[in-house]
């Protein structure tokens, strides 16, 4: 997809150089204000439902990598978040390991997962790869039904959380919360840094003209695969991050729904914006918690706000502040 | 008993039926979805949500009005193609000339409301509808049963995909139609309406989806997420048979059911995943599917 923010069209390589210095220099005042609020958020509001937030952001964020930046729609990453969850679960409730090591597990659980996977997909393009990472998670969804380890249903319950590096008892839930904060940190760095390498600039060529981007010289199908495998690492981070505060491995997150639900936070925060997909995820949870007390209206207003948010406001919130305000957000 | 690799011989044409009947579905669907596609390119996400959206109409006709079947049959898809038409004026219209990929997301989010209304009002544990009294019944093959019903659906997909490939291959709306696909600019220039004949093909297209799901109806229970699965193995079908051709999309669907039918004889553990499995072993081989071309 095509759709970003206000961008300069630099020509040569020193150029680009220098856009893309001034663009993380205008970025600095954006990103400390997303420090500052997370560090104080938890006091005012409560840590569980804010970690819930930042796991569906960290979610987000990788699948904003994928689509904003490479133009690759995948519609099964429920897939990696919940693929990862179940790995993480396991390993912390079954096989005793500690929480960094559960985490490590379902994150690499998902980086494979997404190997074969991004394998696979990336023989067809547009429409087609749509469809193919859809049939593929839905594959991986029953899998999951039958799988024994995963308990089908009931999911995986009752998962500890365990000590941090063996030392800080991570129950207390502000705690966790600073651990999630600090693992989405990490992700939202990590894939901040990967859009803004010069591999992140070739995925922009892929983007914005294969065809020219091979004639170049580049391999495009093995960039589009690392930035898949890339993305569903994060995701799955993101996962596993979620089984463990949740304490929560279930069918829900592998289900066709949860990837509808990330295209949906990314779509209306803004696609290929640094901080559309946090600002999305952070929306979308809100909506979702407001009207589970209302009753079962969650998927018309999703669906309802795709609606809109294709017909009218393809920019998104954060893409159309920063046309706004004339700088890349 | 007859057995064959162990199984019955009874079993194993039951099965057979199931994957046939299944089979049907996934035709009349991946057919709808090409034609859309091939005009319009998008892919029409909420096709399964139409299709339910067929049956639906069709139970209510019966509950509230006291409409049968046979007029259902008629009514549901005419009322649900000309929904398809109102949507495609209203909505799909202003895609046109983006990326197609925003029109599978339009209709996603369609998907979603259509089928989070009916949730609303009719639960999720869906209604069972009758089979009309003229097909109730079945024959005694020799080698196995056949319930009247399943065979009448058999019949009546097969009929309507050759109707549907003749009306594409061998009339004058269906040269227009292949043509508008190749080069939509220069059709208008001769003179023929493309936007009116692309808003017929999407309502004609989800018609074909509300026509299956009237005739599900009695076979699986109308409920409103009976089409929410059965999409994305669709999608699998049309990625295997790949969307280049009519005739195509009829073979693959009628062939993974059966497969999928035969998979529940001898492995039934594999009987939800195998039409994927094979999907990544079509694309592995050949990425442009079975029937498509390269693009």
């Amino acid at each position: 997809m095509t759709t970003h923010g206000v961008e300069a069209k630099p020509s040569t390589a020193a150029e680009v150089r220098i856009a893309s210095r001034a663009e993380l220099r205008s970025l600095r005042v954006p990103i400390a204000i997303l420090i500052v609020v997370c560090l104080v958020a938890p006091f005012l509001v409560y840590p569980v439902f804010l970690m819930k937030m930042l796991c569906f952001a960290l979610f987000a964020c990788a699948f904003n990598l994928l689509i904003g930046y490479v133009g690759l729609l995948s519609f099964g990453h429920a897939l990696f978040l919940g693929g990862a969850g179940y790995l993480a679960a396991h390993a912390a409730r079954v096989w005793g390991l500690p929480f960094e090591l559960a985490v490590l597990t379902g994150t690499a659980t998902a980086t494979v997962l997404g190997l074969v996977v991004g394998w696979v997909a990336i023989r067809r393009q547009g429409i087609y790869f749509a469809m193919i990472t859809l049939a593929l998670a839905q594959m991986f969804y029953f899998f999951c039904l039958r799988a024994p380890f995963t308990g089908g249903e009931d999911g995986i319950q009752g998962v500890p959380r365990g000590k941090l590096l063996g030392l800080l008892s991570l129950d207390n839930n502000l705690t966790m919360y600073f651990v999630v904060l600090a693992i989405f940190l990490l992700g939202f760095f990590f894939v901040f840094r990967v859009i803004h390498s010069p591999f992140g600039q070739v995925l922009k060529a892929v983007r914005e003209n294969e065809p020219r981007a091979v004639s170049l010289g580049y391999k495009s199908d093995h960039y589009k695969l690392i930035a898949f495998v890339l993305s569903a690492a994060v995701s799955g981070l993101a996962g596993a991050t979620k089984a463990i505060v949740f304490q929560l491995a279930s069918l829900t997150d592998v289900y066709w729904s949860t990837s509808g639900e990330v295209i949906l936070m990314v779509l209306l925060g803004g696609l290929g914006t640094i901080f559309g997909p946090v600002v999305g995820a952070v929306v979308i949870v809100c909506v979702e918690s407001f009207l589970a007390q209302i009753g079962g209206w969650v998927t018309v207003v999703q669906g309802g706000l795709f609606i809109v948010c294709v017909l009218a406001f393809r920019r998104g919130i954060i893409g159309e502040l920063a046309r706004v305000l004339h700088r890349p957000l | 008993m007859t057995t064959v690799f162990g199984i019955p011989i009874q079993a194993l044409f039951s099965q057979l039926l199931v994957g046939l009947i299944n089979g049907s579905f996934y035709a009349l669907l991946s057919l709808g979805l090409a034609i859309i596609f091939g005009l319009l390119n998008v892919i029409n996400f909420c096709h399964g949500a139409l299709y339910m959206l067929g049956a639906l109409l069709a139970w209510l006709m019966l509950e509230h009005a006291g409409i049968g079947y046979w007029p259902a049959l008629i009514l549901s898809p005419l009322a649900v193609g000309l929904f398809g038409a109102l949507i495609e004026r209203t909505m799909l219209k202003r895609l046109r000339g983006l990326d197609p990929l925003y029109g599978l997301l339009l209709t996603f989010g369609l998907a979603l409301v259509i089928q989070g209304v009916a949730r609303n009002y009719f639960g999720v544990s869906g209604e069972p509808y009758d089979i009309p009294p003229q097909l109730t019944g079945g024959k005694n093959l020799g080698f196995m049963y056949l319930p009247n019903y399943r065979g009448w659906v058999i019949l009546v997909s097969v009929l309507l995909c050759t109707l549907t490939w003749f009306v594409t291959e061998r009339t004058r709306l269906g040269s227009y139609l292949r043509a508008a696909t190749e080069n939509p600019l220069l059709v208008q220039a001769f003179g023929i309406n493309v936007p009116r004949l692309i808003t017929i093909t999407y309502g004609l297209g989800v018609a074909l989806a509300a026509f299956a799901g009237v005739m599900a109806a009695p076979i699986y229970r109308v409920s409103p997420l009976m089409g929410a699965d059965l999409i994305i193995v669709v999608f699998a079908v049309v990625v295997i048979g790949g969307m280049g051709s009519i005739f195509g999309s009829i073979v693959t669907g009628f062939a993974l059911g059966v497969i999928e039918g035969l998979t529940k004889v001898f492995y039934p553990e594999a009987s939800s995943t195998v039409v994927f499995v094979i999907m990544a072993i079509v694309l592995l081989v050949k990425p442009a599917g079975l029937f498509g071309r390269t693009t």
